[in-house]
């Protein structure tokens, strides 16, 4: 058994280098579009946890001399009890002076929680209810694959704003609003894999020692279609970070005093013409965080299946 | 024929589930909607009468009918704030977000169409990857992103374009189209990519079939190739996306029509959450989501009347 669950790596190795040979422009190892994201994640990451513990302004803390202050200016702050006479505003100061530096990494925790934590949702329901729809066919699969098909059918923004609007917009609504709007996508993956790997020999050969559903489905299919679908995940943490992005912007989101990145690219958006860095600053950040998890998914996509990338 | 029936009892199966699921937004959540009409200190007689008038004493299902009955009349209510019907203030917006739609999808395949084409007969060289990596970029910007972009680029400092309002089209024709092309382009800068890709692919693939082989051994012009000989047979794909994506820039136009000022159906569903106008917000997303539904089923009959395989079955493995 141990041999036919190594057999899926092995087959998509070598069909990679096929691929390799006839297209020569993809690569085996992984080169620097893929270490170059995870370390702007990684980095991003270490910033929204320890955004509380730097030697910095307060997010919320106005300065009124320094309104709209272009990057590198330096001027007085107050950090906790202490006055610092020539602190520099790395990234500038938005419009009412407070330092955008800051407030991307306070941010970046908005982004990331509901990036990271939505598609966990949609991972966890999505994922078990198209495990069952690929395992159990029949009516099982019927009721899931029309339920993901009415959820899809929905215009998603307005589904969410609805949401949002009606229930509050505070972390919690918009995370699971997200979360629940990504379970289809999910369970269309996972059903696609399961049915795939159901009839593989060793389901069969699971099955025939007397293994029950539970078992089969926890320890024959579980381990092969979680990899597609956290690979999977990072697709889908980037469109959230998007519609995050979408809704606080609108003010749909989270709003004051939480600081969120598309909250912050609204507030500047008055003043793009005189100081466009209050805007296009957390938009560049926002991009290239966008950007990283989608050079993450789509070179580990790669590597996992290379038939399903070319799609 | 089963086919279509089929379809079509799916198609009223997605409606009705649309249907219930915002009016269950609307009424099953928490918060009383009659206080947020007369205000937090009314007296319980006042609260009672609007109760009354909304019918909001009588059971959830037959208020779900009875609102679903009026809503499938063309009623969908009145504005709690300005008693305006909340139908005749869509209609009012619908030719904004309308000419929206079709001038950004018509960007769209302009961008996309020589782009794929491009890409895919350059397939694996210098100029395939340029445009993939630019359209991989261009997908991790956000609509709003874009759409910021070209107000700063275009309307503050070249000046070529107004950043924000709306003329008219009856009006003033190209000022209308003027105060339009830079939201359009907003969208189609965001959806471009997946027609491109879709297009390349399929054009890779038919560009391997022999009879592109014959032609290229008559001697015909390779632009003669690809627009005569290529492109309608690889379009396929493409067209259906075309059209499940107008469903996509219908939601997109929310945010393009708030940011530039567009007085479109988008922006009448985000002025009336601010206003907390439940009834038109009801109204508005009940409106989308409906109009979101019934274009992606006209797509879809479009595509099997073009394509007899997905009727018969014959295209699924």
């Amino acid at each position: 058994m141990a041999d036919s669950t190594v057999e899926p790596e092995t087959r998509a190795e070598t069909d990679m280098g096929i691929e390799a040979a006839d297209d020569g422009r993809q690569k085996r190892r992984l080169g620097l579009l893929f270490w170059a994201p995870l370390a702007w994640i990684l980095f991003l990451f270490a910033c929204a946890i320890s955004a509380d513990q730097w030697p910095l302004p307060e997010p919320d803390a106005m300065h009124f001399m320094l309104q709209a202050a272009p990057p590198g200016e330096v001027g007085e702050v107050e950090i906790g009890d202490d006055t610092v006479e020539d602190y520099r505003f790395l990234l500038g100061g938005d419009n009412m002076g407070r330092d955008i530096f800051t407030r991307l990494m306070h941010g970046a925790r908005v982004s990331l929680l509901v990036g990271l934590l939505a598609p966990m949702i949609g991972l966890a329901i999505g994922g078990t209810l198209g495990m069952l729809a690929g395992y159990y066919r029949g009516w099982v699969e019927a009721v899931v694959v029309a339920m993901a098909d009415i959820i899809v059918a929905f215009p998603g923004l307005v589904l969410l704003i609805a949401i949002t609007f009606f229930l509050g917009p505070t972390l919690w609504t918009v995370t699971i609003a997200l979360g629940f709007l990504s379970v289809p996508y999910y369970t269309r993956v996972a059903r696609a894999n399961t049915l795939t790997f159901a009839q593989r020999e060793f389901v069969l050969a699971a099955r025939a020692i007397g293994a029950s559903d539970l078992r089969i489905l926890a320890r024959e299919i579980f381990p092969n279609v979680i990899l597609s679908l956290l690979v999977y995940g990072l697709l889908v943490t980037a469109v959230l970070i998007v519609i995050e992005g979408v809704l606080s912007f609108l003010g749909l989101s989270v709003g004051a005093p939480t600081v969120s990145w598309g909250g912050m690219i609204n507030e500047g958006r008055d003043y793009l013409k005189e100081a466009p860095h209050i805007s296009l600053i957390p938009a560049g950040i926002m991009f290239i965080t966008v950007l990283s998890f989608n050079l993450l998914g789509d070179t580990l996509r790669n590597l996992a299946d290379p038939r399903e990338s070319r799609l | 024929m089963r086919f279509y029936a089929r379809k079509v009892v799916r198609l009223l199966i997605v409606v009705f589930a649309v249907a219930a699921l915002t009016f269950a937004l609307v009424s099953l959540l928490p918060g009383d909607i009659v206080y947020a009409i007369v205000g937090q200190d009314a007296t319980p007689q006042e609260i009672e009468e609007v109760r009354a008038e909304l019918g909001l004493n009588q059971p959830y299902v037959v208020r779900f009918f009875d609102w679903l009955g009026a809503a499938m009349q063309g009623d969908f209510g009145h504005s709690i704030r300005t008693h305006e019907g909340v139908m005749d203030a869509i209609l009012s917006r619908l030719p904004v977000t309308l000419e929206l739609v079709i001038l950004s999808q018509l960007i769209t395949v302009l961008l996309a169409v020589p782009m794929g084409m491009l890409s895919a007969f350059r397939n694996g060289q210098v100029l395939d990857r340029i445009i993939g990596s630019t359209a991989f970029a261009m997908i991790s910007i956000p609509n709003f992103v874009f759409a910021l972009l070209l107000i700063f680029f275009f309307s503050l400092h070249l000046g070529w374009f107004p950043a924000t309002g709306y003329v008219p089209v009856t009006e003033d024709f190209w000022g209308n189209l003027h105060a339009m092309i830079l939201p359009a382009l907003s969208l189609a800068l965001v959806e471009w990519v997946s027609l491109m890709r879709v297009l390349r692919s399929d054009m890779i693939t038919v560009l391997q079939e022999d009879y592109i082989a014959l032609a290229r051994a008559k001697g015909l012009t390779n632009s003669h190739i690809l627009f005569r000989h290529a492109l309608r047979p690889a379009s396929f794909t493409l067209i259906t996306l075309l059209g499940l994506q107008i469903g996509n820039v219908l939601g997109g136009s929310l945010i393009t029509e708030t940011i530039f000022a567009l007085p479109g159906l988008g922006r009448l569903l985000v002025e009336n959450i601010f206003a907390r106008d439940f009834m038109m917000v009801q109204g508005c997303i009940l409106f989308i989501a409906v109009a979101y539904v019934l274009i992606n089923f006209v797509v879809d009959m479009l595509y099997s009347i073009l394509d007899p395989r997905i009727r018969t079955g014959g295209a699924r493995g």
